[in-house]
């Protein structure tokens, strides 16, 4: 394909811009079909006593926030409406931050849950692998306070969690590393809990290896349509419900271009032929 | 000294995690969780010192006037304020050297580092990392040619993977009898990532794996000293 | 007072979307101050996070208020400052005693953990009897499952020429990584459209209030 040939780009950045708005605005209701990994997880989540705790780890920033956010907050609702205790840790900074917004819809709607009894922020550690590690072995050593500075002591959620044996599962929102891939090496393979969580689209396809046989990863929810599943499965319709159909029109947009891309490219190496001939 | 007590220190602490795991003695462990508690401290220094180093290069830029340099005074100037709000009135969770700052909190809504975290930052970043959905798609137009088999393969799983992600796929192929399900897209491209991705993947995990683990017995028995630096 | 903070804060947050974007008519100085701001929030997050996270409840608390319990944390301490002197070139080899010890500690558990995860676990999730387990898709997938797992490790050994019999098995290898390659396309697309979801939910909803949430 000759240069001059090309469409000045900023035309397609347009139409991507105008194809991803509008479905926003009206909309289609395109229908959402369950995955066996998006259920493994929800069937994780359903199958936990209720008095069990888990861990939510929140390893991801606001850089992956739409993708991640939805079903960190849908799976932690669910937890939390069957009275599955939750701990929230997290291994990227502002992942703390992520799960405070969290926090602050829960007090609206869910008044009747009290911190530090039915949840717990624990915040950011550094260190990945070896600080999750530590804390398999000893909760106490890595988090000797909670996010407010309370003492993990005076914390009624975390009597009698010592480290991994009094954990149900651990499920990862995860935009990278460390993240989920630290949490299936430590905690599942090295302690034995089930892991489970969900990842950005960019990183499923490097981690669905773990989702295998031995279940080292206990299903997986990948990417915006990864949360439109769960949000369906737990019949809470949130935001990346709402984007699925931008979602699907977009992609349409990209397989465009692909062909139109390739049309060219033929077009133009029939005519070379026919020129050099 | 500079080198050889680094390399002993190397050796010791590596030597000590991974044989503490097949030692099922106490002491062992004990020390092991020690290290990797000291571990979590040094790596906090380690921010700290990534982030100081980051205010010290954007400052040498403006002392030397390189190109753009007036840019790097907003980075400084936005570095200190940031850190500046976390030190006085803390953060959401946590309280500064002068408190909670109530009266700003009252007036603002927030803390001022929450504020900026949640009305700028964080805005900033999901916007900067959006710009690759405007390029992904140029990109498609571009680089996606079917020019021999390989080519052909990675533009087919990616087209089938892509309807079947959506909504829009299940729409297309929702009306298939029972009989021929399988090539439902969502069910292709759940085929596609459950086992030939899994096994390139696989493949690439397993393969890097073993570089990681070459590369540390490297580390650990001092064959390997590109970390220490040059002199 | 507090609703005209609160209008500012969306406004803001509109601003510097549009400053971010402009990058993509052409690059300008509107976008080069937004990236910088960005940049500089970014460390001043990270600095702050980790002092109020790690260095006061693992470090300051501990010593503070129990230092003959705790008087050990003055190694790690001693070491964390160690490297803080790496910004100071004259004795930036000191930094080297801090460094040897996280690359001591971080390789010995990659050792440990990577070859158990991503080396053996991954292997025996290979050793599968393909022709069990269900229907004829399934055998299939299990058959491309252990044939590409094989052919793709085999690719990846290069002291050896490829050709020849070798040679055809890591042609194979590279067609099943390249349908990874697809397949990680097509979900990146997909991710990074999302991302643009996100910034158009905010601008269509929270900013202009043309969508709901």
């Amino acid at each position: 394909m000759s240069a001059h040939k090309q469409i000045d780009r900023r035309w397609i950045f347009l139409l991507i811009f105008i194809c991803v708005a509008l479905p926003l605005i009206f909309v289609i209701g395109l229908p959402i079909e369950t995955t066996e990994n998006s259920r493994l997880v929800y069937d994780l989540v359903q199958n936990t006593p209720p008095g069990s705790k888990v861990i939510l780890s929140f390893d991801y920033d606001p850089g992956s926030k739409p993708e991640l956010h939805p079903m960190a907050t849908a799976v932690m609702k669910n937890c939390l409406e069957r009275n599955v205790k939750v701990i929230i840790t997290a291994l990227w900074p502002m992942g703390v931050q992520m799960a405070e917004e969290i926090h602050e819809e829960l007090k609206t709607e869910y008044p009747q849950m009290e911190y530090g009894v039915d949840y717990v922020n624990l915040g950011f550690k550094a260190g990945g692998m070896v600080t999750v590690q530590a804390m398999g072995k000893s909760f106490r050593t890595i988090f000797p306070t909670d996010l407010n500075g309370t003492s993990i002591n005076e914390l009624p959620i975390m009597n009698g969690v010592k480290n991994f044996d009094n954990i149900a599962f651990v499920c990862s929102f995860s935009a990278g590393d460390p993240g989920i891939k630290q949490w299936v090496q430590i905690t599942h393979d090295t302690f034995g809990k089930p892991v489970t969580g969900g990842v950005t689209g960019v990183s499923a396809p490097a981690v669905l290896p773990y989702v295998n046989e031995q279940q080292q990863l206990t299903g997986l929810l990948a990417g915006l349509k990864g949360a439109a599943e769960y949000e369906f499965m737990v019949k809470k319709p949130g935001t990346a419900t709402s984007g699925m159909d931008a979602q699907s029109i977009a992609h349409l947009l990209i397989i465009i271009f692909i062909a139109i891309g390739n049309i060219n490219y033929w077009r133009n190496k029939k005519k070379e032929a026919k020129g050099g001939e | 000294m500079k080198r050889q007590i680094p390399l002993i220190i190397t050796f010791l602490v590596g030597f000590i995690v991974i044989f503490s795991e097949f030692i099922p003695q106490r002491f062992f462990g004990q020390i092991s969780s020690t290290l990797e508690e000291w571990f979590l401290i040094i790596s906090g220094f380690a921010i700290i010192l990534g982030q100081l180093s980051l205010f010290k290069v954007n400052f040498l830029k403006i002392k030397f006037k390189q190109p753009n340099w007036p840019y790097y005074i907003v980075t400084l100037i936005s570095f200190v304020v940031m850190v500046g709000f976390g030190a006085f009135w803390g953060t959401e969770t946590s309280s500064g050297f002068l408190g909670d700052g109530a009266k700003i909190v009252a007036t603002l809504g927030d803390k001022p580092f929450d504020y900026l975290f949640h009305n700028v930052y964080q805005h900033l970043s999901a916007t900067m990392f959006s710009l690759l959905a405007f390029f992904i798609a140029s990109a498609a137009y571009r680089a996606f040619i079917a020019r021999n088999v390989e080519s052909n393969l990675l533009l087919i799983a990616a087209v089938l993977v892509m309807l079947g992600n959506t909504s829009l796929g299940s729409a297309l192929t929702g009306w298939l009898p029972e009989s021929l399900k399988f090539l439902h897209l969502p069910r292709i491209s759940e085929f596609i990532m459950k086992y030939p991705n899994t096994a390139g993947q696989r493949a690439i995990m397993i393969g890097a794996g073993l570089g990681l683990i070459g590369s540390s017995l490297r580390i650990i028995l001092g064959i390997e000293r590109s970390y220490l630096g040059g002199k | 007072m507090l609703h005209f903070f609160e209008v500012l804060g969306v406004w803001l947050a509109a601003l510097f979307t549009f400053a971010i974007y402009s990058f993509l008519y052409k690059d300008n100085p509107f976008y080069k101050v937004a990236e910088q701001i960005f940049v500089g929030l970014s460390a001043g997050y990270w600095f702050i996070y980790t002092v109020y996270s790690i260095l006061i409840p693992n470090l300051f608390l501990p010593l503070s208020e129990d230092f003959t319990g705790n008087w050990i944390k003055m190694i790690p301490a001693v070491l964390g400052i160690m490297m803080l002197l790496r910004l100071i070139p004259s004795i930036d080899w000191v930094s080297r005693y801090p460094v040897a010890f996280v690359i001591g500690t971080t390789s010995g558990v990659f050792f440990l953990r990577y070859l158990k995860s991503d080396v053996i676990n991954q292997m025996t999730a290979t050793m599968i009897n393909p022709f069990t387990g269900g229907d004829w898709v399934v055998v299939i997938g299990q058959l491309l499952l252990v044939v590409g797992t094989i052919t793709g490790v085999i690719y990846f050994y290069f002291s050896k020429k490829h050709e020849g019999a070798f040679g055809v098995t890591a042609k194979i290898g590279i067609y099943f990584l390249m349908v990874s390659f697809g397949a990680a396309f097509g979900y990146t697309a997909m991710a990074r459209i999302s991302l643009l979801i996100g910034r158009l939910q905010f601008l269509l909803g929270d900013w202009l209030g043309i969508i709901g949430h």
